[in-house]
């Protein structure tokens, strides 16, 4: 048996076939919408964000000139820019939504799905960590902070002009990556791939 | 939207006397603490996740004051001198530099959100139980809307770090962060706490469908 996580209804199980959408009948939730091959689109997209995050991390992020005077920042020179005084947790805050946690994220959909991908049984804290992966999507800003550089380098534009360095068009892919790999995971069809002996 | 029928009490796990799973929708006997399949804590009693909306929410109202106060942003440069704006300032700048776009987008994410916010929580939470004039449907969408957009209130605070880390150009131009960013942040972060700990079932369970509803889940 199941229960909407939304509206408590119970639920019975059902076969759904690929391509359908079952969706919660009193709430209207979707509870399972099953895309083929999905663990491995998961594990393949998780994998693009890790890569574009870790390059991102060593490649200068925006440059300003005017007048002669040119300065070029990082990723992490960003999250230092609160290291000053009082506000330095802020500067591990930024550190952690922007980069940390949504490494933490796809690593921990890497353990979980991996194995599936792989064709092979998946190893006995899958389920935590998938569990994990999906506690920490809320705190995994970077589509905000891409949103936030664009604002910013419009604020700056009538000061000096900017460049935009490698690490800006990595962030940029990774958030696509990650938005293509959020329509996978935020439905109950991966709980079914993890743990097909649950009682129905 | 008339897909459910509010004249039938729909049966739900609480009433067969089972807890449903947040993550992973498992239901469990009432009384068991953590889902068998996932880990994540079962509460029975969903009275308790409201004293917790409670007090995140009243957190993230009472820092968002000083994060009006206190200047966000320390601005230096040659041709205008030094000028400390705070988040409604640093909109007026952009507004009468004609980046209506980007005014309008910093407006929305720092000032319309968050104040939607406080008032949309507060609003669900008092009107449980009552048949408040709002569908079921209605306040149930509210609360996504609430949980799926506060996320997007971080970006001033990005903004902020951008502009502090790149323009850092000697004599000519200076940016430097306000203590007004941390008091925003947490109040951000404390938002997004309440309106995670709403168990939106607290807003199914109580009016329509289960008014009629008879003992409660032990
Ligand atoms: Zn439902
Ligand atoms: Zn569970």
């Amino acid at each position: 048996m199941l229960a909407c996580p939304e509206c408590d209804l119970l639920l019975a199980r059902r076969e759904i076939g690929p391509g359908e959408r079952a969706r919660c009948s009193r709430c209207g939730h979707l509870l399972f919408s099953p895309r083929p091959e999905a663990a491995a689109k998961i594990v393949a997209l998780s994998l693009t964000v890790a890569i574009l995050m870790g390059g991102a991390m060593f490649f200068p992020f925006l440059s300003v000139a005017t007048g002669g005077v040119s300065h070029e920042s990082s990723i992490f020179g960003t999250a230092l820019a609160y290291s000053e005084g009082f506000l330095a947790p802020l500067s591990v805050a930024v550190m952690l939504l922007i980069v940390l946690l949504p490494v933490a994220r796809v690593l921990a959909l890497i353990f979980a799905l991996g194995p599936l991908a792989a064709g092979r049984a998946p190893f006995a804290q899958a389920r935590r960590a998938f569990r994990l992966a999906g506690r920490i999507r809320p705190w995994a800003m970077a589509e905000v902070f891409l949103i936030g550089t664009v604002v910013a380098i419009v604020k700056i534009g009538g000061l000096a002009s900017v460049g935009l360095g490698p690490a800006f068009w990595a962030f940029a892919l990774l958030v696509v990556a990650a938005a293509a790999m959020d329509s996978l995971t935020n439905d109950w069809t991966i709980w079914d791939a993890l743990d097909p002996t649950s009682p129905l | 939207m008339g897909r459910a029928r509010p004249d039938i009490p729909a049966l739900t796990a609480r009433r067969a006397g089972l807890v449903g799973c947040r993550g992973c929708g498992q239901v469990a006997p009432a009384g068991q603490h953590a889902c068998a399949r996932c880990g994540t804590r079962l509460e029975a009693d969903r009275r308790i996740c409201l004293q917790r909306v409670w007090a995140w929410l009243s957190a993230g109202v009472i820092l968002y004051v000083p994060a009006n106060l206190y200047p966000m942003l320390d601005t230096s440069t040659l041709t205008t001198g030094a000028s400390q704006n705070t988040i409604l300032g640093g909109i007026f700048e952009l507004a009468r530099a004609q980046d209506w776009g980007v005014a309008a987008i910093v407006f929305v994410a720092s000032v319309v959100v968050p104040l939607g916010k406080f008032i949309a929580i507060a609003q669900l939470a008092l009107t449980l139980g009552r048949r408040a004039p709002v569908s079921l449907h209605r306040r149930h969408r509210l609360l996504r809307l609430v949980d799926f957009i506060g996320r997007w209130s971080m970006i001033d605070v990005f903004v902020v770090a951008i502009l502090s880390s790149l323009v850092q150009l000697g004599k000519l131009a200076q940016i430097h962060p306000g203590p007004a960013a941390v008091f925003f942040a947490l109040s951000v972060a404390f938002t997004m706490l309440a309106a995670q700990s709403f168990d939106p079932r607290l807003i199914w369970d109580r009016g329509g469908a289960d008014a009629g509803r008879g003992a409660e889940a032990a």
